[in-house]
């Protein structure tokens, strides 16, 4: 259930649009950002919510490439590896973090912290080899970098 | 090039501070528009030669003259910043650095158009700049510079609303017709054109959907006149430009100019030339899905319309990717193949399954299984792909195959035999 905030924020969405389904996406935001992903739970909740089919969150859902339909690290390493970062090294930065983590693309380490998702082209390309970190982007990787940033995850927890 | 002084990034400290904007004429733009006819700020854009920047460089005055004047439905703007091709990381530097242009510019454009609201659409990812936009817009609207209480503040009866939408990792939001399903809540499949946008947009009513740099460009171009900015750079595209410049240059990043510089001038000057001195195998003058030159073929090539038509290519959202001459060509090609492949929305047969050959043909012979007509397989799955989709994603898909094979060939054939063991070592090219 979403709480008294998360429903104001709900409503403020909602006015955005002269639909209730516009509102979708936005909702969907705020349950991903509560509950980490998004559940079959979730979304019949969701449509509650906002009095629209199950059928349409559901298809909403499974399009998009950033609502998770499965649980995934509280950090979640996105790291991209298209042309330009691969040109600069995306390599290193995958094999840095699997050094370090254990972890390759689609897994989690086994206390959920990290998962290691491989990103296509995040709009950072001037700052090639990177990855974001939830919503914080990190450009210019170095082994060192990544492994400063990696230590300081693990050691907040 | 040394004394042009940017507009769209300024260097001006703290600008995306709403009181530093307003200490540099901020909001004084869309105060002045306010007192011309809509028809008048058509005009004065259609002047200035404004071509949008979002990849199609089509003319925004006259993309603004085909909304309807009179009809009893509401109207709407769009501003597109999926910004989502690769290669392209320019409109997030406006969101961070000068949020209120892009704000003060669809303010001008929703007068100009009549509309009641806009929505800007941002990609998910930058969750980060969405909350930098948001932020600068509740600041505007704290100042009474949007929304209802504007017809009080400029004394008017003109007032739109502005509403940040934000996207959920979905290349093809993008393209113009998938991001207003996206916007409206349903499956962002593209949809069949015509009717085009300014007849059938958001719900049914006329819509306008411009890019954010596009956008930002307005205020100074109804500040400093359509002329002004008509002189700047290339005479058939003229205007500032946001140029993204990455892969192997020495200095990648972001650079404001005039269109219509030498892509030489750019890579070697501006960007620093390639690391070690290296010489150059390709390049991508547009974001990924334009077609690519070669090395030697630059000398000479502008960054314009015209001059890269002329070249073979197009400028698309100007986001040039440097490739040296130690580039695996199959590998690239794999890899864009593959973006494509997975940003596919799947609505149209030639490029769901289209792309899918094609990368698992691209994976045989990167991994040295290729047999020697794969290219033309290859070349043949690209061209029944190109022009036979809803959208452009199919040409996106299309063209990176399609004309590496046609211009590097050599070089590919080259990779594929090296690959299969067939040779030991790389010969120069």
């Amino acid at each position: 259930m979403f709480s008294e905030e998360e429903l104001q924020k709900v409503q403020e969405i909602r006015s955005h649009y002269p639909t209730n389904l516009a509102a979708v996406m936005g909702v969907l935001h705020i349950a991903q950002d509560k509950w980490g992903y998004i559940s079959e739970e979730t979304i019949r909740y969701v449509a509650g919510v906002l009095d629209i089919p199950e059928e349409n969150v559901l298809g909403v859902v499974t399009f998009y490439e950033m609502y998770h339909q499965h649980p995934v690290g509280k950090y979640t390493l996105h790291v991209c590896t298209n042309v330009s970062c691969m040109l600069c090294g995306s390599d290193m930065v995958l094999k840095t973090i699997a050094d370090k983590i254990g972890c390759g693309i689609g897994e989690m380490t086994e206390d959920g912290l990290f998962s290691v998702h491989e990103a296509e082209c995040l709009g950072a390309c001037g700052g090639a080899p990177m990855m974001s970190v939830n919503k914080t982007y990190h450009e210019h990787l170095t082994p060192e970098k990544i492994n400063a940033i990696l230590d300081e995850l693990k050691a907040k927890g | 090039m040394s004394e042009y002084q940017p507009v769209l990034l300024p260097n001006i400290p703290d600008l995306h501070r709403i009181d530093v904007y307003e200490q540099h004429g901020g909001y004084g733009r869309i105060r002045a528009a306010l007192g011309m006819t809509p028809e008048q700020i058509i005009d004065v854009v259609k002047v200035s030669g404004l071509r949008g920047r979002g990849g199609a460089a089509f003319p925004t005055g006259l993309k603004w003259s085909f909304m309807p004047k009179s009809t009893d439905k509401p109207k709407y703007l769009c501003v597109n910043g999926d910004e989502s091709e690769p290669g392209s990381f320019k409109d997030r530097q406006i969101f961070e650095f000068n949020p209120h242009l892009m704000i003060e510019g669809t303010l001008i454009a929703g007068y100009a158009l009549g509309i009641t609201a806009a929505y800007i659409y941002i990609r998910g990812e930058y969750e980060a700049w969405v909350q930098m936009v948001e932020k600068a817009l509740a600041d505007a609207y704290e100042r009474a510079y949007v929304g209802d209480r504007m017809k009080e503040r400029f004394g008017t009866d003109f007032s739109c609303d502005i509403y940040v939408h934000r996207g959920a990792g979905a290349y093809i939001c993008g393209e113009e017709s998938s991001l207003m399903n996206s916007i409206e809540g349903i499956r962002p499949y593209p949809r069949v054109k015509p009717p085009f946008p300014a007849q059938h947009g958001l719900w049914g009513c006329p819509t306008t959907i411009n890019n954010v740099e596009t956008i930002s460009c307005v205020p100074h171009i109804l500040e400093k006149g359509g002329e002004w900015y008509a002189s700047i750079g290339a005479q058939s595209h003229p205007g500032p430009i946001l140029y993204g410049i990455s892969g192997h240059v020495n200095k990648p990043g972001v650079y404001e100019l005039p269109t219509g510089m030498l892509l030489t001038e750019l890579i070697y000057d501006v960007a620093g030339g390639v690391p070690g001195n290296k010489k150059i195998k390709l390049v991508i003058p547009g974001g990924s899905s334009m077609p690519p030159l070669r090395g030697e073929q630059l000398e000479g090539v502008r960054m314009d319309s015209d001059s890269l038509k002329a070249a073979g290519s197009a400028i698309g959202t100007a986001g040039i990717i440097v490739m040296d001459e130690d580039t695996n060509l199959t590998r690239i090609l794999t890899r864009i193949t593959h973006f494509y492949k997975v940003e596919s929305c799947g609505q149209c047969t030639p490029c769901r399954e289209g792309t899918g050959w094609m990368l698992k043909v691209l994976h045989r012979l990167e991994h040295g299984q290729g047999r020697s007509e794969d290219l033309d397989l290859l070349h043949s799955v690209a061209c029944n792909i190109d022009g036979n989709t809803v959208c452009a994603l199919g040409e996106a898909a299309a063209w990176p195959v399609k004309f590496t094979i046609e211009r590097f060939r050599t070089e590919l054939e080259e990779e594929l035999a090296v690959a299969a063991g067939l040779r030991s070592v790389s010969i120069p090219t």
